[in-house]
């Protein structure tokens, strides 16, 4: 720490992790609190701010009420709390201060926090040691209070998942015996109700499956394939579960999770810099469903976090890209799962970090293709490419290795996208470095870094999406 | 990608799969009527076809080869200015995106400063500096242009090869290109066989960037260029070449403008005796000259000194052959509509000779017999303006604490403005600053727009005082919104410091619209926190300042 409390700021750099504005940005529950935020951006409304040497960032702002909203921000967690009634997460006051903070250094200066501000603060970080001291004394998790009737309770509802499953094969095979082409014909309707059965059957994995489905035929040229795909993809799930006493420990892990039983976090924690990659929303139905992408510098693996939100609210976890954090991953179990649980936190975050050392476009196949052996229902696995251009080609953009005659086509969902454009950009013609997702549609890019002379020169990833 | 074929798979695998091209004509067609070519096990159910599917479709992404590489783009030239400092990119990253955010309702309320109206500053300063554009953020830079053309030109300088090279690869910045067009033109002295080609085989567009832009370096060499297709353009084309005169304008130019008084379009016609006439010692300029004196004449009939004025009785074909327009708009009379036409095209110079050695501002004073006055002043007003004469537009501005209504010129505030104009920087804004001193802001805003940005100190002294005195007097801060949006762009950012007082809501004055003080104070918090933050633009863009 280079700063002592209420000590001069330093000349030199901020020695807290200062957020960029692409950061905030990206820690925007919705479009609506992005441009709300925005015009809490600059001085104007904002009075009593500062920030102190441990992360956290305060301020009031002056709203339509006669007392000023109080909005302190904690980066290491990070962690929000705001006097405003708005039930967005973090609100635009947040994010508003957050902007003010990144664009101008001299509207929030270093000082040391008022009460309001500091009882929160020191409650969460009493609560955060709390929780190490118990983690360190090796406490138990607890447990459920009957494991007897948790073992039932399970037992019931692999009894109703089964059932959902045999009907779903039974459906399947009706399909096939009247022929696909009858699919198209049937509409949605078909399969909205199937689905519907299934979430019935508390197999919400299923259900999400069956409803693709349903969109298949209505999705162009070759649809016929890509529904066969799906339905014998599904099938090879349903056999699975009916199976799955006979499976393997991790790949009946991955079959429980597919079909949509809650999964556990029970791998051994691994402790990294974990780097943040990239973070996206996706709607799913009433839920929204958040993807942020973690890279540990030394353990050299990537990481999924994820969170969901009902209708209306964010999800949880909200960590700015381009932030490197000191952390503890606790991974979940299943055969070549990259997902995980953020677990304690040792230090304040940083913005330096490395990027994912990548490969040729041959080895992201072979990465994807090799993930698909522990879990053939995977769409996509996060890679790295090092060293590939950006190039146009028939109907699309592609991927190519700077060396060779290789390419990856970039996936459709990301052609219209204006992280696109940032990344054409930002290559110049020339090779770059991108992290995304690769499967059988193409690769997905979440996140850029320029490796040639000309770089930005801060190494933080440049946000695709 | 494409994915290996199916046939070279181990042979050594138990169920050899049946081929997918079938699998999926079964599907389609449904096992019924097509059952699947039975497998090794027997089963040609659709139980067996979903089988046989899923490993087909399991192998299939497992097998995946990257595709074949497509022709690679041509590198961006590499663009050897500096890069923005740290804190001046993440500035424009936050201008950029709340371009993006609506304004939402009434967009001049609240404490917190417009943004979008800071872009082009921020451009036009980042510009001055020599400063090479972020990569990442040249799309939102293009896009911005797209919807704003006023701020094109500042975005493509900005944006540079790299930006050009962008916009290359996406229709919807077509318009770079376009505009990138001039700079990329021959030149006429080392090219001159391209720019002949490019004249007479070129894009209407490119036609005219090559003009101007020949006209700039050699304007004699334009005027050359025009001539040899001049009479084969259209009349539209002809207009707008013939505009491109203006620039660097000179007697050279008289034969050829002489000429197009004969053309067969009006609009031509209009526009070269105009250019004519802006031409002191050309003959056009004299022969309107020679019209003009027989019809406003020293009175010598009175004891003190005065102007007669006789407005001439016919248009013949000669005053329409040098540009007069015949018919006059509906309502006026047409002997005055000539007469005006006749005086604007006069060399001011002439009325000097023409009332014994007077000045200007004698002249403009001299009485004008019969209700003449409005017309010859106005007149003078346009000549003025057309031949950028300090001295006569300040005689007919007169002095600023005289009362529009009074004054001896023009009472329009968009002639006046036309007339400050003309008049040097910093006597415009003294000019202006008094203006406001004496009569406060609710005429003033069109004057303040022709004043240098930022404000010199008077006149932003003025322009802050007048508004305080608003504010005491009681009323409304959105009936000064003009202003007030004005001083947040033009105001000195120096000054954010003396104004902090202003922010403060004071009591409120007897008779005062309710309310009125909290909004005089946010206002005012406004304009300290945009002044502030253009301060901070400025420092972040200034090498070593930061």
């Amino acid at each position: 720490m280079l700063l002592s409390h209420g000590g001069e700021p330093s000349r030199t750099a901020d020695p807290v992790a200062r957020w960029t504005v692409e950061q905030v940005q990206a820690l925007a529950p919705d479009e609506a609190s992005r441009k709300a935020g925005h015009k809490l951006g600059s001085a104007g409304p904002w009075s009593g701010t500062g920030h102190d040497h441990a992360g956290a960032v305060w301020g009031l702002c002056k709203g339509s009420g006669s007392k000023p909203y109080r909005t302190v921000i904690d980066t290491a967690g990070p962690a929000y709390k705001c006097s405003c009634p708005s039930r967005k997460f973090p609100c635009k006051h947040a994010l508003g201060l957050l902007l003010l903070r990144a664009s101008d250094s001299v509207a929030v200066g270093p000082g040391e926090a008022p009460d309001w501000a500091r009882e929160w603060l020191d409650g969460r970080r009493k609560r955060a040691a709390e929780q190490h001291r118990s983690a360190a004394d090796g406490a138990p998790a607890s447990g459920p209070a009957d494991p007897e009737a948790a073992r039932r309770r399970a037992e019931r509802r692999a009894a109703r998942v089964t059932g959902g499953a045999e009907e779903l094969e039974q459906r399947l095979a009706d399909l096939l015996r009247g022929g696909l082409a009858a699919a198209d014909q049937a509409g949605y309707g078909l399969w909205e109700e199937t689905a519907a059965r299934m979430v019935d059957a508390q197999a919400p994995g299923l259900a999400a499956r069956v409803r693709e489905l349903g969109a298949i035929p209505a999705s162009g040229p070759g649809w016929p394939v890509r529904l066969l795909e799906e339905c014998a993809l599904l099938h090879l799930l349903d056999t699975a579960w009916l199976g799955v006493d006979r499976l393997p420990a991790p790949l009946a892990a991955t079959v429980r999770t597919r079909v949509g039983l809650a999964a556990v976090a029970d791998g051994a924690p691994v402790r990294d810099h974990w780097l943040v990659l990239a973070q996206y929303d996706t709607p799913d139905g009433k839920i929204v469903t958040r993807r942020i992408w973690l890279h540990g510098r030394e353990s050299g693996r990537t990481a999924l976090l994820l969170s969901f939100g009902a209708a209306g609210r964010s999800p949880g976890h909200a960590l700015p890209v381009g932030l490197t954090i000191d952390a503890e991953l606790t991974p979940y179990a299943g055969a070549g799962q990259p997902r995980a649980d953020l677990g304690r936190q040792f230090d304040t975050p940083a913005t330096t970090g490395t990027p994912p050392a990548g490969g040729p476009t041959a080895a992201a196949v072979a990465a994807y293709g090799n993930a698909l052996r522990d879990d053939p229902w995977l769409e996509s696995w996060p890679v790295a490419l090092r060293d590939v251009v950006p190039t146009p080609s028939e109907g699309g953009w592609q991927l190519a290795d700077a060396e060779g005659t290789s390419a990856l086509p970039v996936a459709p969902q990301a052609l219209s996208r204006p992280g696109l454009w940032k990344l054409v950009a930002l290559s110049g013609g020339g090779p770059v470095t991108v992290f995304g997702e690769c499967g059988h549609r193409g690769f997905d890019p979440l996140a850029a870094w320029t490796t040639g002379p000309d770089g930005t020169g801060d190494g933080l990833p440049v946000p695709l999406i | 990608m494409t994915s290996t074929p199916a046939n070279t798979a181990t042979t050594t695998d138990t169920t050899t799969p049946m081929p997918w091209e079938e699998l999926v004509t079964s599907a389609l067609l449904g096992t019924d009527r097509r059952p699947p070519a039975a497998g090794p096990g027997g089963a040609a159910g659709p139980v067996a076809l979903l089988d046989a599917a899923a490993l087909h479709t399991v192998r299939r992404r497992a097998g995946l080869l990257p595709a074949a590489a497509a022709g690679r783009p041509e590198p961006a030239p590499a663009d050897p200015r500096p890069p923005l400092p740290a804190a001046a990119r993440r500035r424009l990253a936050q201008l950029l995106a709340d371009r993006s955010a609506p304004s939402g309702g009434g967009g001049r309320r609240g404490t917190a400063p417009d943004l979008t109206e800071l872009l082009p500053q921020w451009l036009a300063t980042a510009g001055r500096h020599g400063f090479r554009a972020p990569a990442v953020l040249l799309p939102a830079l293009l896009d911005a242009a797209r919807a704003r053309t006023d701020l094109r030109p500042h975005v493509l300088a900005f944006a540079g090869p790299l930006g050009l090279w962008l916009a290359g690869m996406n229709p919807e910045w077509k318009f770079a290109l376009r505009a990138a067009a001039g700079s990329s033109l021959p030149s006429p002295t080392t090219d001159p066989e391209g720019v002949r080609r490019l004249w007479e085989e070129g894009l209407f567009a490119e036609r005219v960037a090559l003009l101007g832009a020949v006209r700039r370096r050699e304007p004699a060499a334009a005027l050359a260029l025009l001539s040899t297709t001049w009479s084969s353009e259209r009349a539209e084309d002809r207009l707008m070449f013939l505009d491109s005169l203006r620039t660097a304008l000179s007697g050279a130019d008289e034969a050829f403008l002489e000429q197009a008084l004969t053309d067969r379009s009006r609009n031509v016609r209009a526009t070269a005796a105009e250019l004519l006439s802006t031409l002191p010692h050309s003959a056009l300029a004299e022969r309107m000259a020679a019209r003009a004196v027989s019809c406003v004449n020293p009175d010598r009939t009175g004891a003190v000194a005065s102007i007669a004025v006789e407005a001439p009785h016919e248009c013949d074909a000669s005053m329409q052959r040098d540009g007069v327009v015949a018919a006059p708009p509906s309502g006026r009379g047409e002997r005055s509509w000539w007469l005006g036409q006749l005086v604007e095209a006069t060399p001011l110079a002439t009325w000097r000779t023409q009332f014994g050695g007077r000045t200007a501002q004698e002249i403009v004073g001299l009485p004008v017999a019969d209700g003449w006055t409005e017309e010859l002043h106005a007149a003078w007003c346009r000549a003025a303006v057309r031949q950028r004469d300090p001295e006569w537009a300040r005689a007919l501005l007169g002095t600023p604490a005289t009362p529009p209504a009074n004054g001896p010129g023009t009472a329009s505030l968009a002639e006046r403005s036309k007339l400050l104009a003309t008049l040097p920087g910093e006597e415009r804004a003294v000019w202006v600053a008094d203006f406001v001193a004496a009569h406060g802001l609710s005429e003033a805003f069109q004057l303040l727009g022709v004043c240098a940005v930022p404000w010199a100190e008077p006149l932003g002294r003025s322009v802050v005082d007048a508004l305080d005195i608003a504010r005491d007097a009681g009323s409304y801060p959105w009936s000064f919104s003009g202003v007030m949006g004005l001083a947040e762009r033009c105001l000195n950012p120096a000054e954010a410091d003396r104004l902090e007082v202003l922010t403060t809501t004071p009591d409120e004055p007897e008779g005062a619209s309710p309310g009125a003080g909290g909004y005089w104070s946010e206002a005012f918090q406004r304009l300290v926190s945009t002044l502030r933050l253009r301060a901070a633009m400025d420092r972040e863009l200034t090498p070593g300042a930061a």
